[in-house]
C-alpha cells in the first residue's frame, strides 16, 4: 500500500496477535530439566559459545516460573511419574522440547527394562531435537523452530466453549 | 517460661533441583535450618546399562561404556576395552595406549573444570562456571576433531584406539596446553581465595582417612582425606609407569583436614598434574598402529576378571564374567561415586540444608555412575 | 603378598568352611560356606599380615543354577586383594550382611537385593535403591521377563526397525 512505504523506519506496524506473539517467544524460560548426557550439552548451550540467552532464553529452576520443559536425557519409569507432576505444575502456555533420542523414542537404551520410550507417552511434545547429544546449534535449531510455532498460535481467538485454549493456525 | 513446641520438618529435595548432580533425591529431616539426617534417593537414572551388556555383545557395549559415566567419558571406554583385553590375553600396541593416555587425561581435566564449575555455581557464584565451560568447549573441540564426538565419545575400541591422531593435531593439543596453564591461576584469583568460598566450604563434611576407606570412597575423596592412593602409580596400569607426575593429597590447611576445602584443591592440583601428564606423552608418543587386530565377533575363553582404573571420579572397577560366547554374562561396574552417595546419610548429622549443598558437589557424584 | 597365598591362608585357617580354592587364572578365587562369611571377613581385615581394610567390589551373579555372590577385598596398606565368592540356591538365596565389617557393604548389598532378590540378613536397610519401590521382579535374573506397562506408561515402543535383541541367536 502505498501510504505503509511512506512511512519512517522507527514506526511499526504489525497485527496484535503478532506482537503478543513476539514478546512471547523472545523470552521463553526454560526450566532446568537435564536428566543425563544431554544435561552437559544443555548446559554447554547455555554457555559462552552456543548462547540462547541471546534469543531471551534463560534457565529457571521451578516449574512455576518457566515456560519450557526441555527434557534432556533420558527418561526412566521411576522419573516419568514425577515428570508428569512437574509438567502439570508449569503455568499455561507451557511447551515442550524433547531433546536427544532418549527423550523422543527411547534411544539406545530402548533395550532397558527401566527405561521410558520417549517422553511423549507422557507429555505433549511440541519440538524433537534427534541427536545423541544434539550440538548446542541442533538444540538452539529446536528452540527456534519453537519460535517459529510460537508465532502462528492466537491469542485473541478463544475456543466456543471459553476454555481459554487458543486456536491454532490452519 | 514453656518450652516453645517444635517439631521435625520432612523435606523433599527432589529429583529436579537446580544443584542436585544430576537426578538425585534427598528426604531431608530437619529441624529448622539444620538437619538430622538427609536419606538419599537413588534410582531415577537407572537405565539397566548392565542388563544390556548381556544382550549386545562385547564390541557393541562401547558405546553404552559412555553413558556410564558421560563426563568422563573416555576412562569408561577404557575400562571396558581394558577388561576385554585381560579376559582374552590382548595386548594394545604402543602408540595405543599413547593415545588412550593423551585422550584420558584431556577428559579427566575436563571433568575436573566441570566438577569445579558446579561446586562453585551450587555455592552461588555463577561466573566460575561460565569460565569452566570456556574451557571445555575448546577441550571438547580439540577430542571432536579426534573422534568426532563432542560428549559420549566411543573412542576406544578393545584392543587399542578407534582412529590416530589427525595430522596437526599435537601442535593444537600443545598450544592449548600453553594457553591452559595460566588459567588455573585464574581460577585460584577468581574463588579459591576468596574468604566467601573457604568459609562455605572449610570444615563440612570433615572424612577421617579411617571411614573413607571403610565407606570405599575412592579419587580425590579419598586423598582429600591424607591417603596418597592413585591407581595409576600404585597398581599401573597401560603406559603410566613412564610418566612422571605428583598425586597431590590434602593437608587440611584452611580447616580440618578431608574437608570440602581439600577435595577441591585436590582437583584443581590434578588438573595441573594432567597437564604435565599431556606434555609429556605427546612428546613422546612413538608411532606405530594404534589398534591390535581383534576378531568381528569377539568371544574371549570363559573365566571372570575384575580390572580398575583411575577415572576422573576415582577408582572404577569392572568386573566382567565371560562364558565363551560372544555375549558377556555378566558386567558389573563399581564407581566412586555410588560409595560416596552412601557416606553422606551418615555426614549430613548436624549440617545445614545450604552446606548439604556444598557435600554433594564436593564429593563429585554424578547421577549415571551411581544407578547406571 | 600374592593373592593365592592369601587365600591358601586363609583354608588353612577355615579349614572345611572353605568349600573350594581356585587357583585360575586370572584371579584366584575361594568358595565359602555361606554361614562363614562373616567370620572369614572379619580375620581377613584384622589379621595383621592381610589386613583387608577394604571392601573394593560385591556383586551378584545369576547362573543358571544358582547365584553367586562374589567380594573383592583390598588392602590400602599391603597393597594386595583377592577375591571371596558365595553360591546360594536360587530359591530364597539369603547370606549374611558384611555390614558390620565394612560399611561399603551396605549399599552395595541393597544393589544386590534390588536386582537379582538375594536376602541380606541383619542388614539395616533392606529395602530397593535402584528401581522404584513398587517393582516387581528381580530385573537382572536370567529369567526377568519385563512387564507391559508401569503405571500406565507402556514398555514397549512401536518402531518400524526391528529391535535389535531379536537379531540373538
Amino acid at each position: 500500500m502505498p501510504l505503509l512505504n511512506t512511512l519512517p523506519d522507527y514506526v511499526l506496524t504489525t497485527k496484535t496477535d503478532e506482537l503478543l506473539n513476539w514478546m512471547r517467544k523472545s523470552s521463553i524460560w526454560y526450566m532446568l530439566f537435564g536428566l543425563a548426557c544431554c544435561a552437559i550439552e544443555l548446559m554447554h548451550t547455555g554457555g559462552p559459545r552456543a548462547d540462547i540467552d541471546r534469543f531471551g532464553a534463560t534457565p529457571r529452576a521451578s516449574a512455576r516460573q518457566s515456560d519450557l520443559m526441555i527434557v534432556a536425557g533420558t527418561l526412566t519409569l521411576k522419573m516419568a511419574l514425577r515428570t508428569r507432576l512437574l509438567y502439570d505444575q508449569m503455568p499455561d502456555p507451557k511447551y515442550v522440547i524433547s531433546m536427544g533420542s532418549c527423550a523422543s523414542c527411547g534411544g539406545l537404551f530402548q533395550l532397558a527394562y527401566s527405561v521410558c520410550d520417549g517422553v511423549d507417552k507422557i507429555l505433549p511434545v511440541d519440538v524433537y531435537v534427534p541427536g545423541c547429544p544434539p550440538r548446542p546449534e541442533a538444540l538452539t535449531e529446536g528452540l527456534l523452530k519453537l519460535q517459529e510455532k510460537i508465532m502462528t498460535e492466537r491469542w485473541l481467538v478463544r475456543a466456543p466453549n471459553g476454555n481459554g485454549k487458543q486456536i491454532e493456525a490452519a | 517460661m514453656s518450652t516453645l513446641h517444635t517439631e521435625e520438618m520432612t523435606l523433599n529435595m527432589g529429583p529436579q533441583h537446580p544443584s542436585t548432580h544430576g537426578v538425585l533425591r534427598f528426604v531431608v529431616r530437619a529441624d529448622g535450618e539444620v538437619m538430622r539426617e538427609a536419606i538419599p534417593d537413588v534410582g531415577y537414572l537407572h537405565r539397566s546399562i548392565e542388563k544390556i551388556a548381556e544382550k549386545v555383545g562385547y564390541h557393541g557395549f562401547m558405546p553404552y561404556t559412555d553413558r556410564v559415566d558421560y563426563v568422563c567419558a573416555m576412562f569408561t571406554n577404557q575400562g571396558w576395552g581394558m577388561a576385554c583385553e585381560k579376559l582374552a590375553g590382548i595386548e594394545v600396541p604402543h602408540r595405543g595406549e599413547y593415545c588412550r593416555v593423551i585422550a584420558a587425561e584431556f577428559n579427566r581435566i575436563a571433568s575436573h573444570l566441570l566438577s569445579v564449575g558446579a561446586m562453585a555455581m551450587d555455592i552461588g557464584a555463577v561466573t566460575p562456571f561460565t569460565h569452566a565451560i570456556r574451557e571445555r568447549e575448546m577441550i571438547n573441540d580439540l577430542i571432536e576433531e579426534l573422534c568426532g564426538a563432542r560428549l559420549t565419545f566411543n573412542y576406544m575400541r578393545i584392543g587399542g584406539v578407534a582412529w590416530d591422531l589427525p595430522p596437526g593435531w599435537r601442535e593444537k593439543a600443545l598450544a592449548y596446553l600453553d594457553h591452559f596453564d595460566p588459567i588455573l591461576e585464574e581460577y585460584n584469583a577468581l574463588i579459591s581465595w576468596n574468604k566467601i568460598y573457604i568459609e562455605r566450604l572449610a570444615n563440612v563434611g570433615v572424612i577421617t582417612p579411617e571411614e573413607a576407606i571403610n565407606y570405599n570412597l575412592v579419587g580425590p575423596n579419598l586423598r582429600a582425606c591424607g591417603i596418597k592412593w592413585d591407581i595409576r602409580k600404585d597398581i599401573p596400569y597401560s603406559v603410566y609407569p613412564e610418566f612422571e607426575f605428583d598425586v597431590p593429597i590434602g593437608d587440611g590447611h584452611w580447616g580440618k583436614l578431608g574437608d570440602s576445602m581439600d577435595r577441591y584443591v585436590v582437583r584443581i592440583r590434578e588438573m595441573a598434574e594432567s597437564s604435565k601428564i599431556l606434555r609429556q606423552a605427546l612428546q613422546k608418543i612413538p608411532a606405530g598402529p594404534v589398534l591390535a587386530k581383534v576378531a568381528r565377533n569377539f568371544k574371549p575363553p570363559a573365566g571372570e576378571c575384575q580390572i580398575r582404573l583411575e577415572s576422573g571420579r576415582g577408582d572404577m572397577g569392572w568386573y566382567v564374567v565371560s562364558d565363551g560366547t560372544g555375549y558377556p554374562w555378566r558386567v558389573h561396574v563399581r564407581t566412586g561415586s555410588f560409595a560416596a552417595m552412601g557416606i553422606i546419610q551418615k555426614l549430613s548429622a548436624g549440617l545445614m540444608i545450604a552446606d548439604l549443598v556444598t557435600l554433594i558437589a564436593s564429593l563429585d557424584v554424578i547421577a549415571p555412575e551411581i544407578d547406571r | 603378598m600374592e593373592s593365592l597365598q592369601i587365600l591358601e591362608r586363609v583354608k588353612s585357617k577355615f579349614g572345611d568352611r572353605v568349600l573350594e580354592l581356585s587357583d585360575k587364572k586370572p584371579d584366584p578365587f575361594v568358595v565359602l560356606d555361606p554361614k562363614a562369611i562373616v567370620e572369614v571377613g572379619r580375620f581377613m581385615k584384622e589379621d595383621p599380615d592381610l589386613a583387608m581394610d577394604c571392601l573394593s567390589n560385591e556383586s551378584g551373579v545369576d547362573y543358571k543354577d544358582r547365584i553367586e555372590v562374589v567380594y573383592h577385598l583390598f588392602s590400602y596398606p599391603h597393597r594386595h586383594g583377592a577375591v571371596l565368592k558365595v553360591k546360594l540356591p536360587r530359591e530364597n538365596p539369603a547370606v549374611e550382611t558384611l555390614e558390620g565389617v565394612w560399611k561399603s557393604a551396605n549399599w552395595m548389598e541393597r544393589e544386590i537385593f534390588d536386582l537379582l532378590g538375594v536376602n541380606f540378613e541383619g542388614h539395616s536397610d533392606m529395602r530397593r535403591i535402584l528401581m522404584p519401590e513398587d517393582w516387581i521382579g528381580h530385573p537382572l535374573r536370567k529369567d526377568f521377563v519385563e512387564p507391559a506397562e508401569y503405571h500406565g506408561i507402556s514398555t514397549v515402543r512401536e518402531s518400524p526397525i526391528i529391535r535389535l535383541d531379536t537379531k540373538k541367536k
